[in-house]
């Protein structure tokens, strides 16, 4: 008889076959194959993407050291996810247009964006530093999940302004890529991008890096499927890719950008990935979650693997480690030195970007503001 | 550069002002590297490794595990060019160095000893060392605050829009200014406990909370003490006196909730109505003796047949239903208002009422005379699980022609159920419970339970009602009865 006092709540269903992640790499260095996804890269290209995943770490582990000296405010550690973000920010075409969150160092890296820049930035001496038109790169955002409805609207524009498709010299049109992570998957501002993407077939590809927390919430406080099986509620192609994979995460991003480029609308690419840091400086994951886990996610360390499948295959040799390991202290030496150089900028330097160009109302304002400034008896002096 | 840099402790995690040193990974004399981690400090947020912004050989360690440092203050101090002449220790008197030594004194924080004025300070008190306890950890010092001076600004620090011809300003300003902040602070600058209920009766009565001495936890001012107060001295400011608020009209429908009526619960609504207005009811009642059906289910229950099947009473006053109905036939039966009819039913599609997460549903039994014991026991079983899960489908609902309604499993006695619409009776089985009972003429304890049977009466009169419900009875109070009916 049916008891009013033991009502149970439906059961999860459970998870389905196919969410085994794309992988061209294991974790033990050897090169597998994929029947759709491949890459068939040079050694130059292999070597070259070892460097960025080691260089980006580099930049990370420096920023992470600099953060804990009292030189940046803040910092959001990416170590872990340098595969995904190389491997799919190198997929990326010269015209092809990036929205970051805030942890997008490796693509910024790729983009060609000075890490001087990215450490400005959290140290608060910048709004941003870079020209999001000529590096391809919007500025980092702070707000959860709001960049996939700019990189959507963007890449409306784009279809608008006919840069889907073959072109008339010769390229094969833009596409539009918007990183965010398994938290902001739950953000209203995500999933509304993904139906405004989907009806209008919008050339974006939205990247998610599954890091397994939003700061101490785990993924299965966030979805009841895995992630990329959104997609097909939304009606569009969703795949899960090895995010600790470099070329793996290269070949989907790739595969999906060039579908958007032709016309063939969005795809979400769930990168499974793991945040081994904490979720910023100010964040203490021992908190949270377990030992134990992060072990288990040293075994499928995304530089181990690369490392390990150059030397196997001989395309790297011990000589190359060794310039490259020299390269990064000198990258290191280089941002440290650039960040304690740089200044606070002029109080009223805040009035400077407010607009392309300024208002009356915000001359007078600055004017105002300076004025003030001045009429201190040690005026000058600060700054 | 100094070849001595000072490492001074950062903010670790924004905004923070001070953190705890829980261990350190290096000594005086040892040899450090750029980044080297040398320190694990605990703040408010997490605990951190610090790396070292400085290479060289470690020439003094100013705070100890243990020891809670500001923000700002000096923790470690590394000579950066250790193959150089020896450094003179007691620097010259004059010289650059004793200054930095003497700004370093200033700077160390002080041993815990000296510290004991935060540590022991209450929430809202401020320490001896100029910071006021909040609820996590202290707040910024609160002493000096200093306003850059400007250009134009007046010589003297006479307050602007001050009388120079009042000779005394200083007093009454400070008294003025006591009154204006919160008339809460007691003199020594500790703040007065008091809940914000408290400080507002406080305030309309017109007295001081740092007048008072409280004599709550902690010195905290009670109701009780503001009380006291009004009490004896009748403070009260008079124009609140005079003018006391209205008093607040008792207002039934702010306490109320509506809920909006929709879904089941509308439909039961309109079933109810409908079924308690066209059909006119009668209700019997019939109290028995249910031990031989108890003791039956336990051993049917351990009957290899059941095996995983759950076994309840429901189960058997469901079968004496079936068997009766088989005796009394027009019990299964429905009026026909247009046609002006009795339509007899064949089939029994068995109802049992279900209370459910979407609310009361009724779902039934297809052809439930057709069923054995064991499959009568799983459709039920069956029938439950559905209705728990709130999967049941509109076809489960349709259809029935006689229902049971089991209040008992609420471990009530019995009801005067209502009819489900197009039905013409409905059992309701109460809760079943050792009472006396008089067995040849001698009172002993049995398992009893009551059954009540609503039946429309433009259909069913007394006569087969009663026969109805004492057929049900009479199996349930003797199970061999189902062996000479079935």
């Amino acid at each position: 008889m049916p008891d009013a006092t033991a009502l149970t709540e439906p059961p999860i269903p459970s998870s389905p076959a196919g969410e085994v992640p794309v992988q061209l790499l294991t974790p033990e260095g050897e090169r597998v194959s994929h029947p759709e996804y491949d890459v068939d890269l040079t050694d130059e290209e292999y070597r070259g993407l070892y460097r960025d995943l080691v260089l980006v770490r580099r930049i990370d582990i420096e920023a992470t050291a600099l953060q804990r000296q009292g030189e940046l405010g803040i910092w959001a550690a990416l170590l872990g996810q340098e595969a995904a973000q190389v491997g799919s920010g190198r997929a990326m075409r010269e015209k092809d247009f990036a929205f970051p969150t805030y942890r997008e160092h490796g693509v910024a890296w790729c983009r060609g964006v000075d890490p001087l820049e990215l450490l400005g930035l959290f140290r608060g001496v910048s709004n941003g530093g870079w020209d999001p038109q000529e590096k391809r790169f919007q500025l980092y955002t702070i707000v959860i999940g709001s960049q996939t409805l700019h990189a959507t609207g963007y890449a409306m524009g784009v279809q608008k302004d006919g840069a889907v498709g073959p072109q008339a010299d010769g390229s094969e049109g833009e596409a539009v890529i918007a990183y965010f992570g398994d938290g902001a998957s739950s953000q209203g501002d995500v999933n509304e991008a993904f139906v405004w993407a989907s009806v209008y077939n919008a050339p974006v590809v939205f990247f998610c890096q599954n890091n397994q927390w939003g700061i101490s919430t785990p993924t299965d406080h966030q979805t009841r499927i895995p992630l990329y099986r959104r997609a097909e509620g939304f009606g569009f192609p969703g795949v899960r890719v090895d995010g600790n994979d470099v070329l793996a995460s290269y070949a989907v991003t790739r595969k999906a950008l060039d579908d958007a480029r032709q016309g063939q609308g969005p795809t979400l690419v769930e990168a499974f990935t793991y945040r081994m840091g904490a979720h910023t400086t100010s964040d203490d994951p021992t908190r949270y979650r377990l030992a134990s886990e992060l072990e288990a996610w040293k075994l499928k360390d995304p530089l181990e693997r690369m490392k390990s499948f150059l030397y196997k295959q001989q395309i790297a040799d011990a000589d190359f480690f060794a310039e490259l390991d020299a390269d990064a202290d000198a990258l290191a030496a280089r941002l440290r030195a650039g960040c304690l150089q740089m200044t606070d900028p002029a109080p009223s330097a805040m009035f400077d970007r407010v607009y392309a160009e300024t208002t009356p109302l915000l001359q007078e304002q600055q004017a105002a503001f300076e004025a003030y400034s001045a009429g201190f008896a040690d005026a000058g002096a600060v700054h | 550069m100094s070849r001595l840099q000072d490492f001074r402790l950062p903010d670790l995690g924004e905004g923070l002002t001070e953190g705890e040193i829980l261990s350190w990974s290096v000594q005086v004399g040892d040899t450090i590297t750029l980044n080297q981690v040398i320190v694990e400090v605990e703040t408010a947020k997490a605990a951190v490794e610090v790396p070292s912004p400085y290479a060289g050989v470690v020439t003094r360690i100013h705070a100890e595990a243990g020891q809670t440092v500001d923000v700002g203050a000096p923790i470690i101090t590394v000579d950066t060019d250790p193959t150089a002449a020896p450094l003179d220790v007691p620097a010259p008197a004059g010289s650059d160095r004793a200054q930095e030594d003497l700004a370093l004194t200033e700077m160390v924080p002080r041993p815990p000893e000296d510290d004991a004025g935060p540590q022991g300070a209450l929430i809202g008190e401020v320490g001896a060392n100029g910071r006021t306890a909040t609820l996590v950890g202290y707040g910024p010092r609160s002493v000096t605050a200093k306003r850059r001076p400007r250009v134009d600004a007046p010589a003297a620090p006479a307050p602007a829009g001050a009388s120079p011809a009042a000779p005394p300003p200083a007093p009454a300003r400070v008294s003025a200014q006591q009154v204006g902040q919160s008339a809460a602070v007691r003199a020594g600058g500790v703040t007065v406990l008091a809940k914000p209920p408290v400080r507002k009766l406080a305030k309309e009565r017109g007295v001081d909370l740092a007048v008072l001495q409280g004599t709550g936890p902690h010195g905290t001012v009670t109701r009780a003490d503001v009380e006291a107060v009004v009490a004896r001295t009748g403070a009260a400011a008079p124009e609140l006196r005079s003018a006391p608020e209205p008093a607040p009209s008792y207002d039934t429908a702010a306490r109320e909730t509506r809920v909006p009526v929709k879904g089941v619960r509308k439909h039961t609504a309109a079933a109810m109505v409908a079924s308690a207005f066209t059909a006119p009811h009668v209700t019997e009642f019939l109290t028995l003796d249910m031990t031989p059906t108890m003791d039956l289910r336990s051993r049917v229950q351990a009957m290899p047949e059941f095996a995983g099947v759950k076994v309840s009473p429901l189960l058997f006053v469901a079968k004496a239903l079936l068997l009766a109905v088989a005796r009394n036939p027009q019990i299964n039966s429905s009026w026909d208002e247009d046609a002006q009819e009795i339509v007899v039913k064949d089939p029994v599609n068995l109802g049992i009422a279900a209370a459910t997460p979407r609310g009361l549903l009724v779902p039934n039994i297809k052809d439930a005379d057709q069923l054995s014991l064991v499959e009568l026991a799983r459709a039920l079983q069956s029938l439950a699980e559905t209705a728990r899960d709130g999967r049941t489908s509109p076809s489960d609902m349709a259809g029935g022609t006689i229902t049971i309604t089991n209040v008992g499993m609420f471990g009530v006695d019995n009801g005067t159920p209502i009819l489900n619409p197009g039905e013409s009776a409905i059992l309701c089985f109460g809760a079943v419970r050792p009472m006396p009972w008089v067995v040849d003429g001698e009172v002993v304890v049995r398992q009893v339970t009551s059954l009540s049977l609503s039946f429309d009466h433009r259909v069913v009169d007394g006569q087969l009602g009663s026969q109805f419900l004492a057929d049900i009875g009479r199996v349930l109070s003797d199970p061999a009865t189902a062996l000479v009916w079935a």
